[in-house]
């Protein structure tokens, strides 16, 4: 029987979300609520349309010839580790079609049903979003030692990492957050690259829409020297 | 045969009869290497192109037009020598006696020719009206044969842009053959196929054959008397590098004097000219420094040629525009690459000479392009904005390896084949009035069968269909019939003599056909297919409105259920103009490309079903309406690939624009980027892609200061223009279209 879950919507070239050109898949439903988030319209997790995995996977393989060498598929979200039975269909069946599959989440579940999932996956793009324990729990609402403990599955199965951060201004655009960055990089061998992203504000519209405060309101944007600076600390 | 200036090319069987495509295949060198031999401008050129820039800039000061000769009628060696600066240029040669300054042409129209003078504040010269007073231009001859309906067509605008006032264009003569044969032998071939003629029976299709072959070998003599005029003489073949680019230059130069016509397309030179250029540097005479002045040179005379139009003329083809296509790339039929050194070098002019919409350089991709060229494109393509693609892939089964693009997506053997041009019908204004019975209610003319008004709650989808096959098949038979009276008298009036001098005699004919509105017409019946539609009636009971509730698919998402209807649309549009017999018995060729006139056919068409309002833009060519797309521009280039190039050979123009940040976050991964989506897209046998990388906010503030702008180039549908040289509208158009953004 097919496995049905939910979508909050698809982009079709993605070229930002892991290597290559992606066919990109937005999960609905979230269980954290970080307040950076700029995809608040992907947290209910009633929210967003019914698919089944083959749909899914026949979406991306009408893209196969895009992909070349590096490209696939990215599930992103919302958080694709809510529906891993439905994540890890997808990517079995692209992975019968000869697809890339890359994941892209937060790190902050670890069952059975992730670990299978893992199993078909690629690449992890893993969001660490803070180095600081205390930040970390204030901002994103759960404990640090999640993504740590989901990073040291990944290191020891060998599955290759892309470590993704959001650039806040006042809060993680110190060098210090950089270094401590590094470390936890270099202390897992899975982490080939380390990708800085700049903080941005265009999600406004989306909270103004569903009539709720957009926490990060009043936090400016990283200035691209800012990015580039920190960016040579890497 | 041989020549003395042929030594050091291989022997082929081009040396005994004229076939450029043999010496090509005979003597080229393919290139696999990436763009780092390229040299940059010399002082020369910068000096020169700073002229030229300051002659553009009074151009635009001027409104768009520099000067007119109002006393000359345009013609080989009608105008005495024209330079921009004669000690310093390496290829010489002008339109007219001065740079920019525009002849008049009135053997397409002397209404025309006279307007056009006036619109930019000249009178056309007594001389000029008395020499054609008693003259039948293309123009009178074929408004004496249309009929009631073509001109109804016509006024209701549901057949558009037809080339009955103006030259045709379209045609592409096999320049290259005055460089490697020289006129003399041209001239000595064309004679043997006249007198060849004597063999057969004399009719209509032989006598005018005669007549032609008589004014082609006329020309071709001309064409030398005006070269002389530059103190060159082409009767023999180019010698080198430098003559064999000036001797083209001059053929091309002749077909642009004797003929205004829409699009005078160049052709595939670069990698032909690469050939003398690899002996010259072989010999030690001609540096890569060198190399690129000489391209420089012949493409800053590209860039200053000009034809004189009217303002409704610009109406429907924004930008000033004469197609000055050329092909650079694709493969050869034995799978050697026909990439150059050349092919680098010709793209290189955007840099050396700045970024340009004329020539238009058309790049025909295959997959199995050297990987260096694919990353120098898409390197020039987000640079510049000035380069299209097209699928050689597709196209080399059908037409070899030595066809060219006439316009902007017509493909064609260069010097073998050729096409009588017909603009486009409106797909969704013929909805409009089969749904009304035959009547047009923008115009208030009533047309084709006539049938009661579709009426009910709701538009049923089958009966819709029933209803517009039957306006498709007689709108195909008055379009080909109004073609065949065009061409006709455009052979008789305005013959093409240089242009079909430097074809083969016995030549291949397309004929030309189009369709505007396709996306807004699939979105359409789509809405009557899968939502509520109810027609809104006015006080005469006509539908001028529609009421449409509930979802529907729309093109450029992907989706099966309305991308068949768009593909649908095309062959049935193609199978029923095939049902009526061509002048010259012409093969039928469809295309889906519509230059600016989409913004003029919206504002020529009701309000549709898909809840376009009345009078809003089509989308250009082939694509999808402007910001239906929910699922990112890959999905809407598949929903292009499934249109079918069988359906639809005389091309399929889709214009795609993407931010630099939603390609990719470095400029290597954008150009890998933008090379693996063109590998994807034409894999997937699509046709023809305009590359613009760019935000909408560059295009709005050159909207709000254009003088900030002057060269912003960016590809419309099938061509690249000057963005301050579209109109108001048209500039608003094109920023109101989807720009395929980072979420």
């Amino acid at each position: 029987m097919s496995i049905v879950g939910r979508v909050h919507s698809v982009q079709s070239l993605g070229t930002v979300d892991g290597p290559g050109i992606r066919f990109v898949v937005f999960l609905q439903g979230c269980n954290l609520r970080c307040k950076c988030c700029h995809n608040p319209d992907t947290w209910d997790m009633n929210g967003g349309k019914e698919c089944t995995a083959e749909e899914i996977a026949e979406k991306a393989s009408r893209y196969k010839e895009y992909f070349g060498s590096e490209g696939g598929i990215t599930l992103s979200g919302g958080e694709p580790l809510l529906q891993a039975d439905f994540a890890r269909e997808i990517f079995r069946l692209c992975h019968e079609k000869g697809i890339n599959t890359c994941l892209d989440t937060s790190g902050c579940i670890m069952n059975d049903p992730v670990k299978a999932l893992l199993g078909e996956t690629d690449r992890v793009l893993l969001d660490i979003k803070y180095t600081d324990y205390e930040l970390y729990r204030e901002n994103v609402g759960c404990s640090m030692a999640k993504p740590l403990e989901f990073l040291g599955y990944l290191n020891e199965k060998k599955i290759p990492v892309t470590l993704r951060q959001v650039i806040i201004p006042t809060l993680n655009d110190s060098e210090e957050n950089i270094g401590r960055l590094r470390e936890i990089a270099e202390s897992n061998l899975c982490v080939e690259k380390t990708e800085l992203l700049a903080f941005r504000k265009i999600c406004q519209t989306k909270y103004d829409e569903m009539q709720i405060p957009f926490p990060f309101a009043h936090l400016p944007t990283p200035t691209s020297e800012t990015m580039d600076k920190l960016n040579k600390l890497l | 045969m041989k020549h003395e200036n042929w030594n050091g090319f291989i022997e082929g069987v081009w040396q005994d009869e004229i076939n450029v495509r043999d010496f090509i295949q005979t003597n080229f060198k393919e290139y696999y290497g990436d763009a780092s031999f390229l040299a940059g401008a010399t002082p020369r050129t910068n000096a020169l192109m700073e002229k030229v820039q300051a002659l553009f800039a009074l151009e635009r000061q001027k409104g768009g037009v520099l000067d007119i000769d109002t006393d000359t009628v345009s013609s080989l060696t009608s105008y005495a020598p024209g330079y921009i600066d004669k000690d310093n240029e390496l290829i010489v040669g002008m339109q007219t006696d001065s740079p920019l300054k525009r002849g008049v042409n009135p053997f397409g129209g002397i209404r025309m020719a006279r307007q056009a003078c006036e619109a930019y504040g000249y009178k056309l010269s007594d001389k000029v009206e008395q020499e054609f007073l008693y003259r039948t231009t293309h123009n009178s001859g074929v408004f004496r044969a249309y009929t009631d309906e073509m001109r109804l067509a016509r006024k209701c605008h549901v057949i558009t842009g037809l080339p009955d006032a103006y030259g045709r264009g379209r045609i592409i003569g096999d320049y290259r053959r005055v460089a490697l044969y020289g006129v003399d032998r041209l001239i000595e071939e064309k004679k043997k196929d006249k007198a060849k003629l004597a063999d057969g029976a004399f009719n209509t299709e032989t006598i005018r054959l005669d007549e032609e072959l008589f004014q082609q070998i006329a020309f071709l003599g001309y064409m030398k008397e005006m070269a002389a005029m530059y103190g060159c003489d082409i009767s023999s073949p180019a010698a080198n590098a430098k003559e064999a680019i000036q001797w083209t230059y001059f053929a091309y130069l002749a077909s642009i004097k004797e003929q205004n016509g829409a699009a005078m397309s160049l052709g595939r030179v670069s990698s032909f000219f690469d050939i003398y250029i690899e002996r010259d540097i072989a010999n030690g005479v001609l540096t890569e420094e060198g190399a690129q002045e000489l391209m420089d040179d012949f493409v800053i005379k590209l860039r200053i040629a000009r034809h004189l139009r009217t303002p409704e003329y610009n109406e429907l083809f924004g930008g000033d525009p004469m197609w000055i296509t050329e092909a650079v790339g694709g493969m050869g039929e034995d799978g050697r690459t026909l990439v150059t050194k050349n092919s680098f070098r010709m793209l290189n002019t955007l840099y050396t000479l700045g970024s340009s919409p004329e020539p238009n350089l058309t790049v025909l991709w295959s997959t199995a392009l050297p990987a260096n060229f694919k990353k120098f494109c898409a390197k020039v393509s987000a640079d510049t904005d000035s380069i299209q693609y097209e699928n050689d892939d597709l196209m080399r089964p059908d037409y070899g390896d030595d066809y060219a693009i006439a316009c902007c997506v017509s493909a064609m053997k260069v010097g073998k084949q050729m096409q009588f041009f017909g603009a486009r019908c409106n797909l969704a204004k013929l909805l409009l009035i089969a749904i009304n019975g035959g009547y047009d209610t923008t115009s208030g003319i009533h047309i084709g069968p006539q049938m009661n008004i579709m009426d009910g709650d709701k538009l049923d989808y089958d009966a819709v269909m029933r209803r517009y096959m039957i306006y498709i098949s007689w709108l195909s038979h008055l379009y080909v019939n109004t073609m065949n009276v065009i061409h006709y008298m455009h052979d008789k009036y305005a013959y093409e003599k240089t242009q079909m001098a430097l074809h083969d005699t016995d030549v291949h004919r397309f004929m030309a056909f189009g369709v505007a509105g396709l996306s807004v017409v699939a979105d359409s019946l789509s809405a009557i297919r899968y939502a509520d539609v109810r027609p809104i009636k006015d006080e005469n009971g006509f539908v001028v409105d529609f009421e449409t509730t509930g979802d529907f698919p729309k093109f450029g998402n992907d989706d099966d259920r309305v991308d068949s209807i768009a593909k649908e649309m095309t062959h049935t549009v193609i199978t029923e103009l095939r049902k009526n017999q061509t002048y010259r018995n012409a093969e039928h060729t469809l295309s889906v490309l519509t230059i600016t006139s989409n913004v003029m056919y919206g504002k020529n068409t009701g309000a549709t079903p898909d809840e376009r309002k009345a009078g809003a833009p089509f989308a250009p060519g082939a694509n999808p309406m402007h910001n239906r797309e929910e699922n990112g521009a890959l999905a809407s280039l598949n929903s292009i690939t499934k249109l079918s190039y069988a359906d639809c050979r005389d091309g399929i123009s889709n214009t795609f624009s993407i931010t630099p940040e939603a390609l990719g976050k470095t400029e290597d991964e954008r150009i890998d980027n933008l090379v693996g989506i063109l590998d994807g897209y034409f894999s997937k046998m699509a046709h023809h892609i305009n590359v613009n990388v760019l935000n909408r906010e560059t295009l709005m503030k050159a909207y709000e200061k254009p003088e900030d702008y002057p060269n912003l180039t960016i590809r419309v549908s099938g061509y690249a223009v000057n963005f301050n040289k579209l109109s108001r509208e048209q500039q608003r158009e094109v920023i109101s279209r989807t720009f395929h953004e980072c979420i």
